[in-house]
């Protein structure tokens, strides 16, 4: 079984080396791939120096770009399994096992850490709890079941997910998305509980106008996806 | 309303003098001028041509033609924009992917070169 750990970053040099550290501390011998979206900080040095390999993008491609590039590469690289971890902080490296261990027993396609199954969702902020409210409405009648946690980038795919994604991810915000190109290929998630702590250092890249922006892009994405179902063309 | 009609010609004059000059510099591929040279002479004719302009107010049930020709060229320009943008997007995902392949390949190259290093004799 070959894991690889994905932590995708942009400007996170006060956090991603203390990540990577922990990461490799809960998952010795597991390779960490850093992948850097055209930083402007020393982020790529921090990551090296705490011992992931890095892949640096040209220029910046945004999440979406970067989560998949890193797909790409692991799944070239011959990975059975993929687990992403933020660059921030915010997602406890010390839940990857139970991720791993639910992608092997259940044999799904994803598993998604969610903040909201052992209570602990208080990091989230208003308007991002607010979002996450909305898109689990949105979101019950498309996948025909209910998703806790949505919004959660603390993802574990396998290799049937990693080819999909790695031919077709959402560029921007692709979280939400990615749970409706899931449910088009006929895949399966599960949701396992997971902490979420407050980011480290850094700065969010959902300002005021963004988080403004944030529900319509998300929405017209997830309504082009469902018009995309095979199903339905006929 | 002959005042708004001569404007309109002037502006399809300097739009077809502005995009030629920047086709002659190269600052505008000659397959992406076409749609605004084509969008520029539709309303040079039409606002040069009365019978024409009244017909196409008659038609869309506007009886001021100069208001119709407006119109007309707000479409006209939509439909360039809209051509632009499809063109947009195929560049962002080429240039995307692109981006990717770069890195994926620079990350392979010095993955080889590092294995190349340890095996190589002193």
């Amino acid at each position: 079984m070959k894991l690889l750990i994905l932590i995708p970053a942009f400007n996170e040099e006060g956090a991603v080396g203390s990540v990577v550290e922990e990461v490799r501390e809960v998952m010795p011998g597991v390779p960490v791939l850093v992948v850097d979206d055209c930083s402007e900080d020393a982020t790529c040095t921090v990551a090296r120096q705490a011992g992931a390999r890095v892949l640096p993008l040209p220029h910046h491609l945004g999440l979406g770009g970067c989560v998949q590039a890193g797909y790409r590469l692991a799944f070239e690289l011959g990975y059975d399994y993929v687990i992403r971890v933020d660059g921030d902080g915010q997602h406890d490296p010390r839940d990857i096992p139970r991720i791993l261990e639910a992608l092997e027993r259940e044999g799904c396609e994803m598993v998604i850490g969610s903040r909201f199954m052992n209570g602990n969702g208080g990091h989230s902020g208003f308007l991002r709890a607010m979002a996450i409210v909305f898109f689990r409405a949105v979101l019950r009648p498309i996948l025909g079941r209910p998703v806790h946690d949505p919004t959660s980038g603390y993802v574990g795919v396998n290799r049937t997910a990693l080819a999909l994604f790695s031919r077709s991810f959402p560029l921007e915000y692709p979280e939400i998305e990615a749970l409706v190109v899931l449910q088009r290929k006929k895949f399966r998630f599960v949701e396992v509980p997971c902490h979420m702590r407050p980011r480290r250092a850094g700065r969010t890249s959902i300002t005021a106008l963004r988080s403004l922006y944030y529900p319509v892009h998300v929405l017209l994405g997830v309504f082009v996806n469902v018009l995309k179902f095979e199903g339905r063309r006929k | 309303m002959d005042h708004l009609l001569n404007v309109i010609t002037a502006f399809s004059l300097l739009l077809i003098g502005l995009v030629l000059a920047s086709v002659r510099r190269a600052h505008i591929r000659v397959e992406y001028s076409v749609s605004w040279l084509l969008a520029a002479l539709v309303l040079l004719v039409l606002s040069r041509w009365r019978g024409l302009e009244q017909w196409l107010g008659a038609m869309l049930g506007i009886n001021d033609a100069p208001l119709a020709l407006l119109m007309l060229a707000g479409a006209v320009f939509l439909v360039v924009l809209y051509r632009f943008s499809l063109i947009i997007s195929n560049l962002k995902d080429s240039n995307i992917a692109l981006a990717q392949r770069v890195a994926i390949l620079e990350f392979r190259l010095e993955s080889f070169d590092e294995k190349n290093k340890v095996a190589a004799p002193r």
